[in-house]
């Protein structure tokens, strides 16, 4: 049934919240990527039916009227804490379950839903084997702050009644009927939101210049086209809080006069197309899509457009040109996307998480969101925290909060290793570091800060490497990626990434010389000054980076034919210690090659000039007396 | 192609309004169909949304998800993200190629039954490394598992016969 006026909306929603609280428990399983790969789904279908058999009346869907004896079983979007899933949640309680079985779910029913107790084996324990019960206390999500993640987790990410009885589509309302469309972007601007794909560019102003285009036909585009490796912060929202996404993007049409928007996501996010496709077939039932929304006479149409798989696609004119049907190939530039965008008409492009972030300015005004973060860089920041990192997952921060409250207070530290490094901002970033001369871990994270060390936001992958990850290897990783994802159109991306890669791959497997860092230098700033678009231009950073921090261990490489971190093969000579070893024949044996010889209970050799450095021998020794040199 | 297959590309077209910008969404829609795209298909739909062949095989060719070559029926993606990378992908990666007898240059086997591909970054970065088989995630893979997986999906793949 359509809501066709903003009082409907505030009945409904007074409606939808009696209900959502008279709910007597609720359970939210996280149904993100990671969870259900881990088997949630079967979890959810278990409890229902555990519920079920236990003459409980199970919702699985926000009831019409008020039933106090309800219990809610809800799929809710990712709660963060991927490295602990499945994660289940219990409300009113707020308790967090971790790492839940099916063979945990009759006690959970019984203990936490019928009776009020806490199943102690499930909850998080510290490594002083401290119990946090209460998902806010755990020290993972004690330093966040959830702005754009606001419901992601908190909700049935599959319904917009639950939406709406949180308050929902009610800054919508607020922007429709009590503003104008030049207010929404002055509140905008204001607020100092600014362009949370990388960039950093201020919405408000991309949005000014699209509202002061004279013509009809404009366009809203969310880019949901996520590429940097490492970075899953917007598939998240889109899967665990679709209607805030669309919510938005909504906002952003209004204020700019568009009538119609497109949300271009990856093809390797399946589950978020589903999702968003889902909510946008709700919000046009319910009205809130389509046309005469709340009957302010305003239309406004979406669509859903799937990547089919290019990095490039996620440079603004690659990806409007890629919505049209074409090969997603950047342009020339200006004229810019809000000049000449989707189908040559002013476009506002926006990141999924920079229109996550609309609804609550509207709402709570600009010098609310201002409250959070440094002047100039207001506001929060998704990280996706991965790598050599104790809790992996998504997280979300006020800007300026520093790299050492990132990665150990919340992160809980670097596994396998000691701290050497964190990549920030995917193939367009940087590195952070400890090295000789630089400490990072107090740096503030935010856009201002990361530009003046050479690194950048990006979209928020947080990658943390441990030390025995080898930077050089790393920004060959990075390169090969550049270079797979370039799309061919201007020389100095196609051929130079191309050069640089054979580089850095000669280093790495012992063949590189002073002269192969003089020419990466060379090349990288060739490369930075002439690509054509933002690939191309920021392709070198991570060499630009590593050589800046971590030089010596180029210099390791060309001339000692060394690699301190023991990762690049080639570079490797293995030998057995005399001492440690048994003669037991074991590596003899697994030698693919035949390299190693030794009679039995005596040590044995490795013939250097057969060994192909495969490490078999090294990973089957149960003496340790194989060792890398 | 048959009646049958001529009436199935009619049907995706019709389902997109015969609209040249949703080419690469028609493009999909056959994928789903024969798990690549044949070249009578693709020159078929060329006529019917009156654009050149060349432009349809530009489009097929800049985008890593289509392919013109037949894959497996399993097609096992291994995540070379970066999250994957340094949680050590590579080895998982070389053990698939290693079980099945397949390369980077070669990556499906003889038997039609798999196709071994990296990809960039599947998202899953909590769960590193991960691979996906035909879409579904496998979570924290090692050698071993991976081992164990193939073998689990022959078994599954002969029950069927």
């Amino acid at each position: 049934m359509k809501i066709r006026t903003r009082d409907e909306l505030i009945a409904k929603q007074k409606k939808y919240k009696a209900s959502l609280n008279s709910q007597r428990k609720q359970i939210l399983i996280c149904a993100g990527t990671g969870c259900v790969a881990g088997g949630s789904l079967k979890i959810y279908d278990r409890m229902k039916e555990i519920i079920e058999e236990k003459g409980l009346r199970c919702a699985l869907i926000l009831e019409k009227e008020p039933h106090d004896e309800s219990i809610g079983l809800k799929k809710s979007g990712c709660h963060g804490f991927c490295e602990m899933g499945p994660l289940l949640r219990i409300e009113p309680m707020g308790w967090l379950y971790l790492k839940v079985t099916l063979d945990d779910c009759e006690e959970i029913i019984e203990k936490s839903i019928i009776h009020d107790e806490v199943v102690e084996r499930l909850v998080y324990q510290d490594e002083t084997l401290k119990s946090y019960v209460k998902q806010e206390d755990i020290p993972f999500y004690k330093k966040q702050t959830r702005i754009a993640l606001e419901y992601c987790g908190r909700i049935n990410a599959e319904s917009i009644a639950e939406y709406i009885a949180l308050g929902g589509y009610s800054a919508v309302a607020k922007a429709l009927f009590d503003m104008t469309p030049q207010e929404i972007v002055d509140e905008i601007t204001e607020s100092c939101l600014r362009g949370r794909g990388g960039g950093g560019f201020p919405a408000g102003r991309k949005w000014q210049q699209v509202l002061n285009q004279p013509e009809e036909e404009k366009y809203v585009v969310c880019n949901g086209d996520e590429g940097d490796p490492g970075a899953f912060m917007d598939r998240s929202m889109m899967e665990g809080e679709p209607h805030r996404v669309i919510e938005g993007m909504l906002i952003a049409a209004i204020a700019t006069q568009a009538h119609h928007g497109y949300i271009y996501v990856r093809a390797e996010y399946p589950l978020a197309v589903e999702r968003l496709q889902t909510a946008i077939d709700k919000a046009m039932d319910k009205g809130l899509l389509g046309k005469d929304i709340l009957g302010s006479g305003f239309d406004f149409d979406l669509h859903i457009s799937q990547g089919a798989g290019a990095f490039v696609c996620g440079e603004g004119s690659a990806l409007t040109t890629s919505i049209e049907g074409n090969r997603g190939m950047p342009r020339v530039k200006p004229p810019r996307t809000v000049e000449h965008g989707l189908f040559d008409k002013p476009t506002v492009l926006n990141n999924v998480e920079t229109f996550c972030n609309v609804p609550p300015i509207i709402l709570n005004g600009a010098k609310w969101y201002q409250g959070y973060g440094p002047a100039n860089n207001h506001g929060t920041k998704a990280f996706a925290l991965t790598g050599n990192v104790k809790n992996t997952g998504l997280i979300e921060v006020p800007m300026g909060t520093t790299l050492r409250e990132v990665i150990f207070d919340i992160g809980g530290g670097v596994k396998g290793g000691d701290f050497k490094a964190v990549q920030i901002g995917g193939p367009s970033g940087g590195c952070l570091c400890i090295s000789a001369t630089e400490d990072h871990l107090d740096m503030k994270l935010d856009f201002d800060s990361l530009k003046k060390v050479g690194a950048m936001i990006g979209s928020g992958g947080l990658v943390v490497m441990n030390d025995k990850s080898c930077m050089v290897e790393v920004a060959r990783f990075f390169m090969n990626f550049t270079q797979n994802e370039s799309c061919g159109k201007c020389v100095p991306c196609r051929e130079g990434t191309k050069r640089m890669l054979e580089l850095l791959t000669d280093i790495t497997e012992g063949r590189g010389t002073m002269e192969h860092i003089e020419l990466l230098e060379k090349l990288a700033d060739t490369i930075s000054a002439t690509a054509l678009c933002g690939l191309g231009k920021t392709a070198a950073s991570p060499v630009i980076s590593t050589l800046q921090y971590f030089r010596d261990e180029y210099i390791a490489h060309v001339v000692d034919k060394k690699c301190p971190a023991g990762q690049c093969k080639a570079l490797m000579t293995l030998r057995i210690d005399p001492e440690l070893c048994r003669g037991c024949t074991k590596c003899a044996r697994m030698c693919p090659v035949g390299a190693i010889s030794g009679t039995v209970k005596e040590p044995h050799v490795i013939d250097v000039s057969k060994c192909i450095k495969c490490g078999a021998c090294k990973d089957g020794c149960s003496f340790g007396a194989v060792q890398e040199q | 192609m048959t009646n049958q297959e001529i009436a199935k590309l009619d049907e995706i077209l019709q389902a997109h309004d015969y609209n040249k910008t949703l080419l690469i969404a028609i493009m999909q829609d056959i994928q789903k169909v024969y798990r690549y795209l044949p070249e009578e298909a693709l020159c078929y739909i060329a006529k019917k949304l009156k654009l050149s062949e060349a432009k349809i095989y530009g489009v097929a060719t800049f985008y890593e998800n289509f392919s013109l070559d037949p894959k497996g029926k399993y097609v096992i993606k291994i995540c070379d993200g970066t999250a994957c990378h340094v949680r050590k992908s590579v080895p998982i990666l070389e053990e698939f190629q290693e079980i099945l007898g397949v390369s980077e240059d070669k990556t499906t086997t003889d038997d039609m039954m798999f196709t071994v591909e990296t990809v960039s970054c599947l998202g899953a970065c909590g769960l590193a490394p991960v691979c996906t088989v035909n879409d579904h995630v496998y979570p924290a893979m090692t050698p071993e598992k991976a081992r164990e997986l193939i073998q689990k999906l022959k078994e599954g793949a002969a029950n069927e016969d």
